[in-house]
């Protein structure tokens, strides 16, 4: 974003054209032009989309700090021809392949598999390309998540949610290793169907952004970090002697004692772990382990 | 990236039409934990009166009775205390790990259980007070 020459941002954002220095006079009235052509067969094409039968609204939150004119906070509306199956994100690249190409948002499997379309879609956290538009009542808001700092547009900035994930080393890590090389560490059966939905996190951040708790304590692991400390905590393979450095991580100050079972994170998660549940039963192993009465 | 726009916690209660049953519970549970935290102080003041004597104690808790207003803050009181107690076992089965995913339901059941209470105790707490 920031390596963007000027002339590419003077293209991108009409509105600026009085503020833009000038390049020479005769450029500037031969883009001018192209750009008035370009922004009527936008309004064009979107008063088309208006009047036709089956579009859906969507309200957009738009932030851009690096252009002047666009760094008051403010919301887009779009309308965007409806066609069935079609979800928050088909809308929102529909909306910037036809009417806003400045339109910034993650995306990139489009399946519920890479985790970057997290939004706050109606006043909840969704996955874009989880969500259908039909099951939305209009107008569609469409927000980037909250608690999250906006770097622009749709997109926050994940680092701290990253690095929540991280301090809970979340890879496998067990006490022996197998004799042979090539040896498999297998797992019983019974064993995969306990940490089975834990695995399935896709790091998007909605069930953080929806935990008030973690809202309020900056250092709060957060509800995918403890679901990921007890994917590996639950796994027998790894044995005890790790097992109990991975309860010292989760039970400190601002580990599983900080949640107080609000279930937002288990209402939005879009991969439907019961993350509430998993917090519980790791408070239940950290009192176990600390509570010895013989 | 040299700046970012931080929303601040302000929107959080902007969107209480949102929130789902949990945030409720937990949002009530706060709140009813708080009004029997003061009460506790008014509690110990009216009780501690009977320092003064028999007379004293029984003239506090006549002239308070007749108040119709004192009437309906017990009513109040009751309510806090019930929808407490029945969100505190809510949250007992929570920690314990039983029926979570019937939580909401649970947390239903304590609001329509506390509404109950609440309107049976009416005659009892307003007899005589007019
Ligand atoms: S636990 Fe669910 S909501 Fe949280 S990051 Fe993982 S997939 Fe997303
Ligand atoms: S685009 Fe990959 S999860 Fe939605």
């Amino acid at each position: 974003m920031s390596t963007q020459v000027p002339k590419q941002k003077e293209a991108e954002s009409p509105a600026e054209e009085e503020s833009a220095p000038s390049v020479g006079k005769q450029r500037r009235d031969q883009a001018k032009a192209e750009r008035r052509t370009a922004a009527e067969k936008q309004k064009e094409a979107a008063e088309k989309a208006k009047e036709a039968e089956d579009t859906y609204h969507i309200k957009v939150f738009r932030y851009d700090p690096e252009v002047e004119g666009k760094q008051e906070p403010r919301f887009d509306e779009f309308h965007v021809p409806f066609t069935k199956g079609m979800t928050v994100l088909d809308a929102l690249m529909y909306a910037r392949d036809h009417y806003d190409p400045s339109l910034t948002f993650r995306h990139s499997c489009r399946q519920a598999i890479c985790g970057s379309d997290a939004f706050f879609v109606n006043g909840s956290q969704k996955l874009g390309c989880k969500t259908q538009l039909s099951e939305l009542s209009e107008p569609v808001r469409i927000e980037p998540l909250p608690h999250q700092d906006v770097v622009k547009d749709l997109v926050v900035d994940m680092d701290h949610f990253y690095e929540q994930m991280h301090a809970i080393e979340p890879y496998f890590d067990p006490d022996e290793l197998p004799d042979g090389e090539l040896e498999e560490q297998r797992q019983t059966r019974e064993n995969r169907e306990k940490v089975k939905m834990s695995t399935r996190c896709i790091w998007c951040g909605a069930c953080m952004s929806s935990c008030n708790i973690a809202a309020g304590d900056n250092q709060y692991l957060g509800p995918a970090a403890i679901n990921k400390a007890y994917r590996f905590a639950m796994d027998e393979r790894e044995g005890e002697a790790r097992k109990q450095e991975r309860l010292k991580i989760i039970e400190q100050e601002h580990g599983v004692w900080r949640c107080q079972t609000q279930f937002s994170c288990t209402e939005v998660c879009p991969k439907d772990i019961p993350l509430t549940e998993h917090i519980q039963e790791l408070k239940r192993e950290a009192v176990k382990s600390n509570l010895k009465f013989w | 990236m040299s700046q970012s726009y931080n929303r601040g916690l302000i929107e959080d209660f902007g969107r209480w039409r949102e929130f789902s049953a949990g945030m409720w519970a937990w949002i009530f549970h706060k709140f009813t934990g708080w009004v029997l935290v003061g009460y506790l102080f008014t509690h110990i003041a009216v009780l501690s009166t009977a320092l003064a004597g028999d007379a004293a104690y029984t003239n506090t808790i006549q002239t308070l009775e007749s108040l119709l207003l004192v009437r309906i803050l017990e009513v109040g009181l009751l309510a806090v205390a019930v929808f407490h107690i029945l969100n505190g076992m809510r949250l007992l089965m929570v920690d314990l790990g039983i029926g979570l995913e019937a939580q909401d339901k649970s947390f239903y059941a304590s609001l329509i259980l506390t509404g109950a209470i609440t309107v049976a105790s009416v005659p009892t707490f307003i007899a005589g007070a007019f």
